[in-house]
C-alpha cells in the first residue's frame, strides 16, 4: 500500500462514520422527545453530513478517477464501507442514541483536535471546521448522559443499560492497522493510541458525574473499519441507496 | 387537561452583532438554565442570526396588565415636549 491508497482509505474512513452516524441521527427528525431536541438531532445530523460530504470529495480527489463524492456514498456496497460498527448500531431509545453519541463524539473531538495539525493541509483544514462542531455535539450528549444517569430510577436504568449495550463497540474505536501506521509515520494520521487515555478519562469524568459505573473490561467487537459489519449497515445503505440505485443518474 | 410533559419555557433573546440590543426572538422548553441554551441555540441560531445569547424563565418575567394601559401609557401621548424632536439627527448616527 502507497501512501495515496492509504490516504483514500482514510478519508473513505472518517467520511462513512461521519455519514452513518448522520444517517441515523436523522431517524430521530419528527421522533424526538420534544421539538427542541428534535432540532438539536437534526443539526446534529447535518453537521455530520457536513463533515462526511468533505471528506469523501477529498477520498473522490484522490482517487483520481472523476468520481464524485455522491458516487462514493451512493454507489459502495456493504463491504465497501468502512465506518465502526459502534455508529451503524440501531437508535434505540433516547438513552442508547445519546450513549453512542457520548462515546463518538469524544472519540471525535480528541481526532480532530489531532488531524488540524495533520502535515495533510486538507485534511487538517476539514477537521479544524469538523472540530468547532463535534465540541457540541459532544456537550449536549454529556449533558444528556448526565441528567438521565443522575435523574430517576427509570432514566438511571435505561442510561447504565444503554452505556453497557454499546461498550462491546468503543474498542474498535483505537484500532489501528498498516493504513494508518503509514500515515503516522507521513505526520497525516492520528495515533489512535495517544488519544486513547484522554477518550477514557473524559468517558470516566462524565459517568461519575451520571453517578453510572463505568463497564467491565469485556471482549470487543471489531470489523467495521476493515468492511465487516454488523446485520445493520445493509439495512442503513438499502433505504440510504434506493433512489441512486432505483433510478440512476436522476436530478432533481 | 392534557398534562404539559414539555418541560418549562424560558424566553429567548438574540444579540445579532457585538454591540447590538438583545432582541426577543421567541421561547424554548428546557429542564436547566444549560439546556435552555443549548435549545436556544438550536432552535433560533442554525441560520447565523446571532452571536451571543439570553434565556430567562418566562416565569421571572414581570409584564404589565393590559387593564392598566391607559393609565400607564395614555398620560405620555399628549406630551410631545418628552421627544427629542427639536434637536437636529448628526449625520452618520444610526443607532440613535
Amino acid at each position: 500500500m502507497n501512501t495515496q491508497e492509504a490516504l483514500y482509505n482514510y478519508c473513505l474512513r472518517l467520511g462513512d462514520n461521519a455519514l452513518i452516524h448522520a444517517h441515523r441521527i436523522c431517524e430521530w427528525c419528527s421522533n424526538a422527545p420534544f421539538i427542541e431536541e428534535d432540532l438539536a438531532l437534526s443539526n446534529i445530523a447535518l453537521d455530520l453530513i457536513g463533515s462526511a460530504q468533505c471528506f469523501l470529495k477529498y477520498a473522490a480527489e484522490i482517487d483520481g478517477k472523476g468520481k464524485t463524492e455522491d458516487d462514493l456514498a451512493y454507489r459502495r456496497s456493504e463491504r465497501q464501507y468502512f465506518n465502526y460498527l459502534l455508529v451503524e448500531q440501531p437508535n434505540g431509545d433516547f438513552a442508547n442514541t445519546m450513549a453512542r453519541l457520548l462515546l463518538m463524539s469524544a472519540f471525535d473531538v480528541y481526532l480532530f483536535e489531532t488531524l488540524a495539525t495533520s502535515k495533510d493541509e486538507a485534511i487538517a483544514a476539514y477537521a479544524a471546521k469538523t472540530l468547532k462542531e463535534v465540541k457540541y455535539h459532544l456537550a449536549h450528549a454529556s449533558d444528556w448522559v448526565i441528567r438521565l444517569g443522575d435523574g430517576t430510577e427509570e432514566s438511571k436504568y435505561r442510561m447504565q443499560k444503554a452505556i453497557n449495550d454499546l461498550w462491546l463497540f468503543s474498542g474498535e474505536l483505537f484500532e489501528m492497522d498498516e493504513t494508518d501506521t503509514i500515515l503516522i509515520n507521513e505526520g497525516i494520521a492520528c495515533n489512535l493510541h495517544d488519544i486513547k487515555p484522554k477518550w477514557q478519562n473524559y468517558i470516566s469524568s462524565v459517568l461519575e458525574k451520571a453517578t453510572l459505573n463505568l463497564p467491565e473490561a469485556i471482549h470487543m467487537v471489531k470489523g467495521g473499519k476493515n468492511g465487516l459489519h454488523t446485520e445493520y449497515l445493509g439495512h442503513i445503505l438499502s433505504e440510504m441507496q434506493y433512489l441512486q440505485r432505483a433510478y440512476p443518474e436522476a436530478k432533481w | 387537561m392534557a398534562i404539559d410533559t414539555q418541560l418549562d419555557l424560558w424566553e429567548v433573546f438574540i444579540q445579532n452583532k457585538s454591540g447590538n440590543n438583545y432582541i426577543h426572538a421567541g421561547s424554548v422548553h428546557a429542564s436547566d438554565k444549560k439546556m435552555a441554551l443549548q435549545n436556544a441555540r438550536d432552535t433560533y441560531t442554525r441560520r447565523s442570526e446571532g452571536t451571543s445569547i439570553w434565556v430567562v424563565p418566562s416565569k421571572e418575567i414581570v409584564a404589565s396588565d393590559p387593564n392598566d394601559e391607559a393609565m400607564f401609557f395614555d398620560p405620555a401621548n399628549d406630551k410631545i415636549y418628552r421627544h427629542p424632536t427639536f434637536y437636529v439627527m448628526p449625520e452618520g448616527a444610526k443607532q440613535i
